[in-house]
């Protein structure tokens, strides 16, 4: 519950830790996969190899998802997926706190979500076949359709913050009621929840887009190869 | 000053109570897609991908609402907005 930190203050904007992590974050991801992709090679060393793994590990999981539709999707889902784990275990070293245990950061996120599902939707199918989803099984579902998509995109939003700030949050109850290396366990399940949560929001942008897509009939048979 | 810690009293009760019935919920929840998703896991071993990724979704999506509620206390018990008019 505690909000952002304020470091240093230009005229009206302030520049939170948040952000600071947020940029630290996004300087060490661009960094390291511009150094590891320098030089590439039909030969891998070890980088080339291990980014090559991980981007073929997210094209599998999405092609799973989206089979013969997966190549649109793997450059947003994909950098949804690595900044958030990013973001979600940089809570771990020591001296910087986990962007996304802020409510804002979380709602950001799941705005850019929000957005690009109506932008998938509305390039597959075009903006009226689109817009008429909402009026299907029945128009009379049209208040249902539209109140469901503002809940879920707040509950994205929740769902992440809530998460990561309960865990950060239960990491210090415990140090303060038993001392210090009690929390060690508590922190190995962070690791694990902030996997799951990472993929969890990726996977779940990827259900809210498919939806957007797939509520074409016509388009089902449109892209089969 | 009465009121202020009959508020306070009330408030940690209704805390606990709340977050009590919203783990006791969603854990009987996730039981039952557990044991569901095992039973199916077992009829049909080779859907064992797209269960598991349906196991997980929905898990995650229930523990969401224990994720709720905790929000929610932590309001009640840290930023309660009511309290501005008690205090004035």
């Amino acid at each position: 519950m505690n909000s952002a930190v304020i470091l240093w203050r230009i005229g009206p904007f302030g520049l939170s830790s948040t952000v600071l992590t947020t940029w630290l974050l996004m300087a060490v991801l661009t960094l390291a996969s511009f150094i590891a992709t320098r030089r590439l090679r039909v030969d891998p060393d070890r980088w080339q190899s291990l980014l090559e793994g991980v981007v073929l590990a997210m094209q599998d999981a999405i092609e799973a998802f989206l089979p013969g539709r997966s190549a649109g999707f793997v450059p947003f889902i994909g950098t949804l997926w690595l900044y958030l784990v990013a973001a979600n275990l940089v809570g771990l070293v020591p001296e910087l706190h986990s962007p996304t245990a802020q409510l804002s950061v979380t709602t950001g996120l799941a705005l850019v979500v929000f957005l690009a599902s109506h932008w998938y939707g509305i390039r597959n199918d075009g903006l009226g076949p689109y817009l008429r989803h909402y009026l299907r099984p029945n128009p009379l579902l049209l208040p249902f359709n539209l109140i469901s998509e503002l809940t879920r995109t707040l509950a994205l939003a929740i769902r992440l913050f809530g998460n990561m700030m309960s865990l950060e949050l239960a990491a210090l109850l415990m140090l303060l009621v038993a001392g210090l290396l009690v929390p060690v366990p508590l922190l190995l399940l962070h690791v694990v929840e902030a996997l799951v949560q990472a993929w969890l929001f990726g996977m779940l942008a990827l259900v809210y887009i498919a939806g957007g897509i797939e509520s074409q009939p016509h388009s089902h048979g449109a892209h089969a190869p | 000053m009465k009121d202020l810690s009959l508020f306070a009293t009330l408030s940690t009760l209704g805390a606990m109570l709340a977050i009590a019935v919203g783990v006791i919920l969603p854990a009987y929840a996730m039981g039952r897609a557990i044991s569901q998703a095992l039973d199916a896991l077992a009829r049909q071993p080779e859907a064992e991908k797209s269960i598991l990724r349906a196991l997980f979704i929905g898990l995650a999506m229930i523990e969401s609402l224990a994720i709720y509620v905790l929000v929610i206390v932590m309001i009640v018990l840290f930023r309660n907005p009511l309290l501005e008019y008690l205090l004035k």
